[in-house]
């Protein structure tokens, strides 16, 4: 580590030496902090391990009730943001800020499209009466057990649109930051683990589709 | 880290910097006011700040202990409903687990001793550290609102189906918890990025403090295991909000599921609980031994190991639960292998003592009775982990006597000795030695005796959590009732000259006890940014066998006040290779 | 130091399930003992001889020792070996119910036991069983999680609301041993005792035999045997006191006052709706704690009960 007495730039907390410390600081404690977000989904795919194990063919029955097509077409959208926030990277390296706004925008908009397809599922499996827990109502599946698959696929798609929210929420506040030029290639933590952050909602949703879509 | 550093080593020029014994700026007189208090990001004013709120719930979970003992004095009613008992008891638990114990040793001294003990100026993220406290405030805000409304009566560990049907306001209470939890992981993502990063020059993994070392242990398992507590409550609050029905029965689902998440978070926060403490041990023995830590890194690595296995023992809360039977005897194995680690450190620190320089001030003190106190503790856990004598003691006051043993003979007693061996830091004030000493001895007395009639009359087979026992237990109940007033006058004590200290304390020099310890070479209370100079380390911090002048080194060039002439006289050139 | 183990446990009564426990609890507490003397003196003992001479003591440089190190890792490894080993053949053998137990069926609820025998016939709150013979108890619970527990016999098992669990034990000598309940479960948790009466072989027999098929006797009766059976008097008393619940003095007829709906007076209907459905309407000043019976009572019990109910007159 170097010492004290080099000048800060501004962008450098006090309490830093200097940027380098500071950029893998922030990025280590994203890294850890995704860490925790894996734990936190792995409590959730344990109860849905488990209930797999003691009901399966009630998740091979009630999977046919997720619309495999857009679950499949949500699932090219949010592979798509990821490859956007990349390219936002990318951008702010080679210093072309120009570059960072619009793939920031982009992916704000394969986010939203994202959300969108997920309440149009959601509201097309309230009206069978699918609701989760005590208020499912629905009889088309003979299962006795059938509002477990679903309050479990209420739970994990809802924790997991939750993080997308956030994820919208966090890039847009990249993006205005952008829009003032406080980013350069000397300075883009930000933009960094916040792509972290993306990359991993990006990668439990590519868990969930085919643990609750695709099950033969 | 350390080792692709090895190749590049620079040489860098020192001189010594000898702490002020009269500081003219210190963080206290720097930033004063409440707003300042409130909106700071300085990891010391944070740590205090945690300080004042977890005594501020170790004295109602404390009056909520007394309350339970006094009712217990007769066997039937003595002065409380059933009810209002069975609220105190999960209140004393649930308080003292998530807003004592857990928060205690990391969040409150923690958070004052790490970056100094790494010579950094604050921990990675000093706004997420504020923004942790706060989350803090918040999860005791939702808990109060339970408080005040209707209260919780389902015993701390919230065990479906009875936490499903309750009338109380279990929600706010778990979301209270899910809320705190948040704190917890964002303080150990702040430690483990500060351990790793904002070391400074000199410090390799070999030369960090063990109470370093214990809080990277403690950090490694706030952050894998707070989240599954987080999903745990959230699902347990979906099930009473939409009775999602995954913990319940009569919709196929499986209370002991339930059992299994929450132990799998609540027993490696034991070791939240406890890891930190033994770090405060390796401290406090060394400097009043005046000698070098014995087994190094058989007690840094047996941390980990610790953090680790830790995670692995979860099931043998669930001995009688009716969970498979190869999962029993797992857990039961795996539980023994827990034990040794924990006894390897306990015959290390006693070896460290072994032609030491002893001195039994007031720390001291209370590491030779969490030495006694923890070792019982940890039999009877061997006792507990043992399957066919589990069958017996499970859920009865053998296991009550036994967790107090380690939460409060361990972690609690850690605390007290850190807090006064660091005390005259971060206060600048000495407490007074004499009373200090009452105060450990009415602590140690009262302690055993509570705890010690519990475990004849648990093993006899008293229940706990019972409100009404039957006639044969009234003697012990009546000696533990009794102790835990001793016990009650001892932190009174405690609290009285700890606070008498504050207004008109004899100042605290700059190394009370002659410390090797980095965090005592700044001035007591410290600098705003801890040290006014950029810190150098050559030598491990328990290296008595060095001189003084050895542990004083900083940056030659790194600014300073320049108020001690001895700086200039001391200031020869030093090289000083780091890696 | 063997009357200090024997003064920390209960007498056994029920050797074949407990004698491990109790040599595996002296084994540790005896090494335990040992250890902890020794760690306590070598403390104590460097205090003193080390203690502190003058500000300028120097110490000796003793970093580690691998040697000490892995002696005192191996010897308490291979202590926690034995021990488990142990504890598990004492376990398995809780585990294992030899095939002529005399089974009987567990039913917990909130907050009481009921027995019932092959031959119909049930009882509450005691359990009757032979002595010299092993007795497996298979447990399910009503509502909430319980623990049934025996200290004189060293067996612990939870009862769960969802599925079947056992225990076993074999009481030698006629007598009587506590039973609590271990897992907390509300407002009477402490409550919730039971006794269970060893008799010989042949008095256990008369006593069955006496016991019938569980109905027998005037509706009346048939009622006050079901309300104690039930464990509806843990709760609703049948002297006048208001507990948890009404007391069930005086209720018959009696004008009731709920919390959200309107007045009724007590009469058949009322107190069938109070059994099946009991969250529908709750009497001022009370909580809504109680099950539902459905399931439990049959159309004849329930009438029985109001038969009993009538004769409770203030």
């Amino acid at each position: 580590m170097a010492n004290h007495s080099t000048s800060h730039p501004t962008h450098v907390q006090h309490h830093f030496v200097d940027s380098d410390q500071q950029f893998d600081s922030a990025k280590m404690g994203m890294w850890v902090f995704l860490v925790n977000e894996i734990l936190f989904f792995g409590g959730l795919f344990c109860a849905y391990i488990v209930y797999r194990a003691w009901y399966p063919e009630l998740f091979t029955e009630a999977a046919l009730e997720l619309n495999t097509f857009w679950g499949a077409v949500n699932t090219v959208v949010l592979i798509g943001s990821s490859l956007t926030v990349a390219m936002a990277i990318r951008s702010v390296q080679k210093d072309q800020i120009e570059g960072l706004k619009k793939n920031l925008l982009i992916t704000i908009a394969l986010a939203v499209v994202f959300m969108v397809i997920k309440g149009f599922e959601y509201a097309h499996k309230f009206e069978y009466g699918i609701f989760p827990g005590e208020y499912y109502t629905y009889e088309g599946l003979q299962h006795a057990q059938a509002a477990i698959f679903f309050s479990i696929y209420y739970m994990l798609t809802g924790v997991h649109a939750l993080h997308v929210i956030i994820g919208i929420g966090l890039i847009w506040w990249i993006y205005v930051r952008a829009k003032r030029g406080e980013f350069s290639s000397e300075y883009y933590t930000p933009v960094e683990i916040t792509g972290l952050y993306w990359h991993l909602v990006d990668l439990i949703w590519i868990f969930l589709f085919p643990l609750l879509y695709l099950i033969e | 880290m350390a080792t692709a550093e090895v190749s590049n080593k620079r040489t860098l020029k020192v001189k010594r910097f000898k702490p002020s014994e009269n500081p003219k700026k210190t963080f206290l007189t720097e930033e004063k006011g409440l707003w300042a208090w409130l909106t700071t990001v300085d990891h010391k004013k944070i740590g205090l700040m945690y300080l004042g709120s977890v005594a501020f719930f170790f004295l109602l979970g404390g009056v909520l202990a007394l309350l339970l003992r006094t009712e217990l004095l007769t066997p039937a009613k003595t002065f409380i409903e059933a009810d209002t008992y069975n609220q105190f008891f999960t209140l004393h638990g649930a308080i003292m687990v998530f807003f004592v114990l857990v928060p205690s040793i990391p969040a409150a001294l923690g958070n004052f001793i790490l970056p100094m003990q790494l010579g950094a100026k604050d921990v990675a993220f000093p706004r997420l550290n504020l923004a942790s406290f706060y989350i803090y405030v918040i999860g005791a805000i939702f808990t109060f609102i339970a408080l005040a409304n209707n209260g919780l009566d389902t015993g701390w560990t919230f065990y479906t189906p009875y936490s499903t049907d309750s009338t109380s306001s279990v929600i706010w209470v778990t979301l209270g918890i899910f809320i705190l939890g948040f704190s917890s992981i964002l303080t150990g993502t702040n430690f483990i990025t500060t351990i790793h990063k904002m070391r400074a020059p000199g410090i390799t993994w070999g030369k960090l403090p063990l109470n370093i070392w214990a809080l990277y242990a403690t950090s490694i398992i706030q952050v894998l295991a707070t989240p599954v507590l987080a999903i745990t409550l959230l699902l347990l609050t979906m099930e009473r909000f939409l009775g999602i029905g995954i913990f319940d029965p009569s919709m196929g689902g499986d209370p002991v599921l339930f059992q299994h998440f929450f132990w799998f978070y609540s027993h490696p926060a034991v070791y939240i609980m406890i890891v930190p403490g033994f770090g405060i041990i390796s401290e406090v023995i060394t400097t009043f031994s005046k000698k070098h830590i014995f087994g190094y890194w058989a007690i840094a690595l047996s941390s980990l190991a610790i953090a680790f296995i830790g995670f692995l023992v979860w099931g043998h809360h669930m001995f009688t639960s009716g969970q498979s039977a190869v999962a029993t005897t797992v857990f039961s194995f795996l539980t023994f292998l827990v034990g040794i680690p924990t006894g390897i450190k306990i015959l290390n620190w006693v070896a460290t003592l072994y032609k030491g320089s002893i001195e039994m001030k007031t720390p001291m003190l209370y590491v030779f009775i969490f030495l006694f106190l923890f070792s019982i503790g940890g039999f009877t856990g061997i006792m507990l982990g043992s399957l066919a004598a589990d069958i017996h003691l499970h859920d009865t006051y053998y296991v009550v006597a036994h967790f107090h043993y380690v939460m409060m003979g361990g972690t609690l007693i850690a605390l007290l000795a850190g807090l006064h061996y660091w005390w005259p830091k971060m206060t600048g004030k000495m407490y007074n030695e004499f009373q200090a000493k009452v105060g450990a001895f009415l602590i140690f007395v009262g302690f055993n005796l509570t705890f010690l009639p519990q475990f004849i009359m648990g093993s006899q087979g008293m229940p706990r959590r019972y409100y009404n026992y039957i006639d044969q237990f009234t003697i012990f109940h009546q000696t533990s009732t009794i102790g835990s007033y001793i016990l009650g006058v001892g932190f009174l004590l405690i609290a009285y000259y700890l606070f008498i200290s504050m207004i008109r304390g004899e100042k605290a020099p700059a190394n009370p006890w002659g410390s090797r310890g980095l965090e005592w070479q700044a001035t007591s209370p410290p600098d705003l940014h801890n040290f006014d100079h950029t810190p150098v380390i050559i030598n491990g911090p328990y290296d008595y066998h060095k001189p003084m002048e050895e542990f004083q080194l900083g940056l030659a060039d790194s600014h300073h006040n320049g108020h001690d002439p001895s700086h200039e006289a001391a200031g020869a050139k030093k090289e000083v290779a780091t890696n | 130091m063997g009357s200090l183990f024997d003064f920390m446990l209960p007498e056994l009564k029920s050797p074949l399930t407990g004698a491990t426990t109790d040599a595996v609890m002296g084994f540790v507490h005896i090494v335990s003992f040992i250890l902890l003397a020794g760690v306590t003196i070598a403390m104590i003992y460097f205090a003193i001889k080390y203690r502190r001479k003058s500000d300028d003591d120097e110490t000796p440089l003793i970093t580690h020792n691998n040697k000490l190190e892995i002696t005192w890792s191996v010897i308490p490894l291979l202590l926690v070996f034995i021990v488990f080993g142990w504890g598990y053949k004492g376990w398995l053998n809780l585990k294992t119910v030899p095939d002529n137990a005399y089974e009987i069926q567990v039913s917990a609820y909130k907050w009481g036991w009921t027995f019932k025998y092959d031959t119909g016939a049930q009882v509450g709150n005691e359990v009757h069983v032979p002595a010299g013979r092993p007795v497996k108890l298979v447990m399910q619970s009503q509502d909430v999680l319980h623990s049934f527990f025996v200290p004189d016999y060293r067996i612990k098992q939870d009862v769960l609301p969802n599925r079947y669990t056992y225990v076993w034990f074999q009481a030698e000598e006629a007598g009587e041993s506590q039973v609590f309940c271990t897992e907390y479960c509300g407002t009477s948790h402490s409550d919730m005792l039971a006794k269970v009466i060893v008799h010989t072989e042949e008095d256990f027999k008369a006593w069955l035999d006496e016991q019938g098929t569980g109905g027998g006797g005037t509706p009346e009766e048939r009622g006050e045997n079901l309300i104690t059976l039930q464990g509806c008097v843990s709760c609703h008393s049948v002297d006048g006191s208001d507990g948890i619940a009404p007391t069930f003095q005086g209720l018959w007829g009696k004008e009731r006052n709920f919390q959200e709906a309107a007045s009724v007076s007590a009469d058949e209907n009322y107190i069938r709706e109070s059994i099946l459905d009991p969250s529908a309407k709750i009497v001022e000043g009370f909580q809504n704690q109680m099950v539902s019976y459905e399931g439990r009572l049959s159309d004849d019990d329930i009438s029985d009960i109001i038969e009993y109910i009538k004769t409770l007159e203030e």
